[in-house]
């Protein structure tokens, strides 16, 4: 198991290298900062002079270069744009898409389980008919169209929500039931399938033979044989979200690192989405890293291995 | 063995005219019908039938289990100390089980519940009945995998279902069933997957206990022998009714039903005389195996020789893990071997280039053990039966392969419309049939059989033994049998080989082999096959 996670461990910090110099490069060709920082009509003077400060001037290898020289002093480079590190401006970023990110995930985790587990007890029984279309039409809903339609009917028309901006409980709840939606629909459908098999498989029979309570033989017997496919789906939904971040952050105006990353690639302020996206992929591939751990944790079959 | 007539009459358990159905797409299907049997304190009943028979629908209504629907009780009465548990409310019912009354399973990898450590699964029901804390829980279910003689078992208590062995995990199974000395234990095929001296191991461990508890066990089987072994009654059932009930010495003694008259010349190991005439030495050998082992972690195969003669049936038996497969495997160059040749008409097979091989193919197929899995089930007969026509292509011409798989289907006992079929239209028996014709397509000169029997049932069984012997006949075959069940291979081979942990023990023509076996693991082997012979004489 230590072998495997440090083989795990060696081959996500390749894919970011990759990732990295992708971004790097990438980043570049959306055009000449200087465009979008002087004003229209600056001199060419002035313009040779921002692209010299901020070497924009040198060839792209040699801009790589000190890149990478930077990048071993562990400096992520200056924003353009705030004039303040990069890697400082991202990290007041995160935590506000991971507080985000986490609750919706725990939310879409906690309520398929329940959810698909109740489907899965009677499959088409009227609980189960009911969630299967309830949780298909959440699993193909648009999101962006779904938050704007939210933000019509419980701001505008009722006035109950927020329109944006951060603060209380109630700034909470359309971005969160937003990023819900999708994940809670398809984790419902995911658990359904799993634990119709668990709850047929001949342990089951063997719980209930001794006796042992109902509750306890879909919630303890079935769901922790149940839950490794869903864990699959789960960490790829949660990789998701961060997807799913970047338009909940930009319409409901939250200033996370969706925003940022947006904000940054449309003002061409290089060092932030750099920072951004390292700190994002970190992320996710741990996200990755965990559902591995989660997996022998569950399933004493793979520890063993 | 332990038979044993009851001390103390009490009656623990009534069964009143049970009659289950199922609800199938194709209308209602009666499983069960109209079962009365009953059962005292220290006796052990043995329900015999074959698949599909109800026997193990008939154990699951008595443990609460039967799932409805598709389920249905139609009628009847189970009777426990008196009370009806069929008009038991779920939570009043649920007190009964596993403390008065609990069921042993046979697949016990499936049964057990892979997450769990074993002893955590078994202090469960001391958890659930008695409300014991954890950590008493757990030290009577280390008291209990002692009782049923696991080793080191404070240690393995610890362990998933995964790392044990099959007689093992069956053991934990019983130390499971007996957490709560539950009144009546139902083994459902207890022994079915494991090896004749386990078997007999985990048999006589029931009746022990059975005796210590004075428990009364129900023992569910297809296996006569078994039943004839430890049972003091028996009914027989068939197609969901008890054709025959009685003193398990009297049914087999007297057996009055046709039914149980054919189930007992099913059983193998009765074809004596009539059939072979052994036509070794006459010719040279097909194959010469000289000296051949393979090592992977372990060893798995270790200095093995012997020959095969043509039309001869050579028997391979042996316990899992005795190195029967890993010789097919090597015949069948889907390994190679670390040590030794293998000689094809003189010829070393290990030394064959591609279209030696692709040729050598041709005149070696095998036929496996599950025909559940080894058809695919999204081919249908036609395409299954001339896949290896397709294969070789020359062997012979495309529009005579219909008329092949005709022939083929016909000489294996099946009808020539069944080619359009998928393999699930088809019973265990008949995809066996199927496995078998698919392996007589190219005109081989040897099948290897792994197992090839071991899956079905006894009637089955026989008229499967049957066909191999009239095919080896019709198309002058030479068959490697490789099996647990030593009276099957009495009934087949010619000569035999008895192998453990990768070794040859003893080997020789079989009459001699079986009747005046020269080596102790051969007469153990023998002793723990249980027959029906020891009861009747």
């Amino acid at each position: 198991m230590r072998q495997y996670l440090s083989k795990r461990i060696f081959s996500s910090i390749l894919a970011i290298t990759g990732l990295f110099v992708m971004v790097f490069f990438l980043a570049r060709l959306t055009g000449d900062p200087g465009h979008l920082y002087l004003p229209i009509d600056a001199p060419l003077e002035v313009r040779k002079e921002f692209s010299e400060k901020h070497g924009f001037n040198d060839p792209i290898y040699i801009q790589f270069g000190k890149f990478l020289g930077d990048l071993t002093d562990g400096n992520l480079g200056y924003s353009l744009r705030k004039e303040r590190p990069a890697i400082d401006i991202v990290l007041e970023a995160i935590p506000v898409t991971l507080s985000l990110a986490a609750v919706a995930m725990t939310i879409a985790l906690v309520g398929a389980i329940l959810i698909g587990s109740l489907a899965a007890y009677r499959p088409n029984g009227i609980f189960d008919r009911i969630s299967r279309v309830v949780s298909l039409t959440a699993a193909s809903a648009p999101d962006f169209w779904v938050a704007i339609t939210a933000i019509l009917i419980f701001s505008v028309s009722l006035g109950w929500l927020p329109t944006s901006g951060i603060g209380g409980v109630p700034y909470w709840i359309m971005p969160i039931g937003i990023l819900v939606i999708r994940p809670l629909g398809l984790l419902v459908q995911v658990v359904r399938g799993s634990m119709i098999t668990a709850l047929s498989s001949d342990f089951v029979k063997t719980a209930r033979a001794k006796g042992v309570k109902e509750k306890a033989v879909i919630f303890k017997h079935a769901l922790r044989n149940g839950l490794l496919p869903v864990i699959t789906v789960a960490g790829d939904q949660a990789a998701a979200i961060a997807n799913g971040a970047v338009i909940v952050e930009t319409i409901f105006g939250w200033p996370g690192i969706g925003k940022l990353m947006i904000d940054s690639i449309m003002q061409r302020d290089f060092a932030v989405v750099q920072a951004s996206i390292l700190i994002t992929a970190i992320v996710i591939l741990s996200i990755n890293i965990i559902i591995d751990i989660a997996y022998a944790v569950l399933d004493p079959r793979i520890r063993h291995k | 063995m332990v038979t044993k007539v009851s001390n103390a009459n009490k009656l623990l358990l009534k069964v009143n005219n049970l009659s289950v159905s199922f609800d199938t797409t194709e209308g209602s299907f009666d499983a069960v019908k109209a079962v009365n049997f009953e059962l005292k304190k220290g006796e052990t009943l043995a329900i015999i039938g074959e698949s599909g028979s109800g026997k193990s629908v008939t154990a699951s209504v008595i443990m609460g289990i039967l799932t409805c629907p598709p389920g249905k009780i139609k009628s009847g009465e189970v009777l426990l100390n008196d009370i009806d548990i069929l008009k038991l409310s779920d939570s009043d019912r649920r007190k009964l089980m596993g403390s008065k009354v609990a069921i042993i399973f046979q697949d016990t990898l499936s049964h057990l519940n892979p997450v769990f450590s074993v002893g955590s699964q078994i202090a469960e029901c001391f958890e659930v009945h008695k409300n014991l804390s954890k950590k008493e829980s757990w030290k009577r279910a280390v008291k209990l995998l002692e009782r049923v003689r696991i080793p080191n078992p404070s240690k393995r208590a610890k362990d998933f279902s995964h790392q044990f062995s099959g007689g093992q995990r069956q053991r934990v199974m019983i130390a499971m069933a007996l957490a709560l000395e539950p009144d009546i234990i139902i083994a459902d095929e207890p022994t079915t997957a494991l090896d004749v001296t386990i078997q007999a191991k985990i048999l006589e461990l029931l009746g022990e206990l059975r005796d210590e508890r004075n428990m009364g066990l129900i023992l569910i089987t297809h296996d006569l022998a078994i039943a004839a072994e430890i049972s003091d009654k028996v009914i027989v059932l068939n197609e969901g009714k008890i054709v025959e009930k009685g003193i398990t010495k009297e049914v087999f003694i007297n057996p009055n039903h046709g039914y149980t008259r054919q189930l007992m010349d099913s059983i193998p190991g009765k074809i004596t005389k009539q059939k072979k005439k052994i036509s070794k030495k006459f010719s040279d050998p097909i194959l010469e195996i000289k000296n051949i082992s393979k090592f992977y972690d372990t060893i798995a195969c270790d200095d093995v020789s012997f020959n095969l003669f043509p039309n001869e049936v050579l028997g391979i038996v042996g316990e899992s893990g005795s190195g029967k497969t890993t010789i097919s495997n090597l015949i069948l160059r889907l390994a190679s071997p670390s040590n030794g040749e293998i000689l094809y008409h003189g010829k070393n097979i290990l030394n064959f280039n591609k279209k030696d091989l692709f040729n050598f193919r041709r005149k070696v197929q095998v036929v496996f053990q599950d025909p559940y899995a080894s058809l695919n089930p999204t081919m249908n007969i036609f395409d299954i039966i001339s896949e290896p026509l397709v294969i070789h292509a020359d062997f012979l011409n495309k529009k005579l392969h219909q008329s092949k798989v005709s022939d083929l289907l016909i000489s294996v006992g099946l009808h020539p419309d069944d080619a359009i079929k998928f393999p699930h239209q088809f019973s265990g028996g008949q995809r066996q049939r199927i496995a078998i014709a698919r392996a007589l397509a190219l005109n081989p000169e040897i099948i290897i059989c792994d197992e090839a029997v071991s899956a079905l049932d006894v009637s089955i069984q026989a008229q499967i033994i049957k066909l191999l012997l009239n095919l080896r006949n019709k198309f002058s075959l030479s068959y490697i049998f490789i099996a647990h069940d030593l009276p099957v291979v009495r009934d087949l081979a010619d000569r035999v080989i008895v192998m453990k942990s990768g070794k040859i023990i003893e080997q020789g023509v079989v009459d001699d082999v079986f009747n005046f076996p020269k080596e102790k693991y051969t007469k153990d082997l023998l002793k723990a096959s249980p027959s029906i012979e020891n009861l009747i004489s």
